[in-house]
């Protein structure tokens, strides 16, 4: 039940959003050429596709990204349920936040944070 | 009449309907006026006046804005990916609108008071990305797919650092509802009950991964016009770009109202005795912005090397060595409970 008023909303935000789309397409005066539709560059034409190859350091934040927010995923019900788990509790999850910290200490070691 | 708004299922309905039609309008157009004092600080800074032609002082500039976008082509580019194209700044507008639902702003005046409604915001905001994501690679051109990467790299980078900071605070109350942890905050002293002082660093860490998370100079790098022109945003015109805007600024609306909620108290009065509502938490919420818009102002942007460093080897070990700390704290009652505020709020 709580959660009705916010699918709700998801319906209203998708309605707004899509109005606004609709405005523009049915108001506006529509007149494409080939010059208008050619994706940008600086002066001359796009000679190759566009998804070409990239750094593959965006892919390692991609990686190290998931471990650290599935961590904090794993902190969110800790936290909550702080006051009811007592010592055990507490020092368990510090002992994970230790070997976390030491896998953090051998990305740095080994310049997965580099970037120059 | 009261009934048929309480008893039957289409009255429930259209009383729900009319909440989230309530706070989508006064978000929004509180975000036209947002756009607007936005320009008007940053062109007092720079000594300029700013826009004033529209309306007295310029006051309807956005609007104006608003009805020149929408008589405006919509120019999709030939390689572009058509339905992603288009879906893509619809995503940006829908995910922080709908992060609105849980916010309260007042005491009650919540349209969904959830119990997970941080990790709901959390949540969503991670969604955006896909937003920038979606648009830069469905352009098909360049410029925006750099941009995109970039502007993904960054977001991410900086939602970690968030999510530490917002775990310390769930470890100070108990709770994940934003109602407990305002009140949580509640206290004899006024302001100084407020979760800045014990969290004291954590306020500047969540700013500065605020304006990075939200793509806001110092760290607006993927619109680095120098070398990427607009970022991701290249190949947009007219409403879709529109969307990109109010989905941008209406984030940083929604983390002027989180850092409000999570450290500045919410709808509480900083002075005790004088009674506590809404007008605080719209004051709060501004004040926030205003160093929002100084920030853009005043400080330089950002290199990409130097702002994943910070990120990555200062932010997420300070974050994470806090949440040890506070944990620390709360688990022997040091500094007479400041830390461990269960009993008020949870």
């Amino acid at each position: 039940m709580q959660y009705l008023p916010i699918l709700i909303f998801l319906g209203l935000a998708i309605a707004l959003g899509l109005i606004l789309i609709l405005a523009a397409i049915i108001v506006a005066v529509s007149n494409p050429d080939s010059e208008k539709t050619s994706a940008y560059e600086c002066g001359f034409n796009a000679f190759d596709d566009a998804r070409m190859k990239f750094d593959v350091r965006f892919y390692l934040v991609a990686i190290l990204f998931i471990i650290f927010d599935l961590e904090v995923a794993f902190l969110f019900p800790w936290a909550v349920s702080f006051k009811d788990i007592g010592m055990v509790g507490f020092w368990s999850m510090m002992v994970f936040l230790g070997v976390l910290t030491i896998g953090f200490a051998y990305e740095w070691k080994k310049g997965a944070l580099e970037w120059d | 009449m009261y009934e048929f708004f309480t008893n039957t299922y289409f009255g429930i309905f259209l009383f729900i309907l009319g909440q989230c039609l309530a706070v989508t309008v006064c978000v929004l157009i509180s975000l036209a006026f947002l756009m607007y004092a936005d320009r008007k600080i940053w062109a007092a800074v720079q000594m300029r006046k700013g826009p004033n032609v529209v309306g007295a002082f310029g006051l309807l500039q956005s609007f104006a804005d608003f009805l020149k976008y929408i008589v405006k082509e919509v120019v999709i580019p030939a390689g572009a990916d058509k339905p992603v194209f288009l879906l893509a700044p619809l995503l940006a507008f829908i995910l922080p609108v709908i992060s609105w639902a849980v916010i309260p702003f007042n005491d009650g005046w919540v349209i969904s008071n959830l119990n997970v409604a941080i990790l709901y915001v959390f949540a969503i905001g991670s969604l955006e990305v896909y937003g920038v994501i979606m648009g830069g690679w469905a352009s098909n051109s360049k410029y925006p797919f750099l941009g995109s990467l970039r502007s993904a790299a960054q977001m991410i980078s900086y939602e970690v650092s968030i999510g530490f900071i917002i775990v310390g605070i769930i470890l100070s109350t108990g709770s994940m509802n934003f109602g407990d942890i305002v009140r949580a905050q509640d206290g004899n002293f006024g302001l100084f009950n407020w979760y800045w002082l014990p969290h004291f660093p954590m306020v500047f860490l969540f700013f500065i991964s605020a304006l990075a998370e939200t793509n806001r100079p110092p760290f607006d790098l993927p619109e680095a016009e120098a070398e990427l022109v607009a970022g991701y945003q290249v190949e947009y015109s007219s409403t879709p770009f529109l969307l990109f805007m109010i989905g941008e600024l209406m984030a940083v609306w929604l983390m002027c109202a989180l850092m409000t909620l999570l450290f500045f108290g919410g709808w509480l009065s900083p002075i005790p005795g004088i009674s506590d509502g809404i007008l605080w938490f719209l004051v709060k919420m501004f004040m926030v912005f205003f160093m929002f818009a100084m920030v853009k102002a005043i400080v330089p942007r950002y290199r990409y090397d130097q702002l994943m460093r910070i990120g990555w080897k200062i932010f997420l070990p300070l974050s994470l060595a806090w949440v040890v700390i506070v944990g620390l704290f709360a688990q022997y009652g040091l500094f007479a409970g400041a830390y461990a505020r269960w009993t008020v709020g949870g």
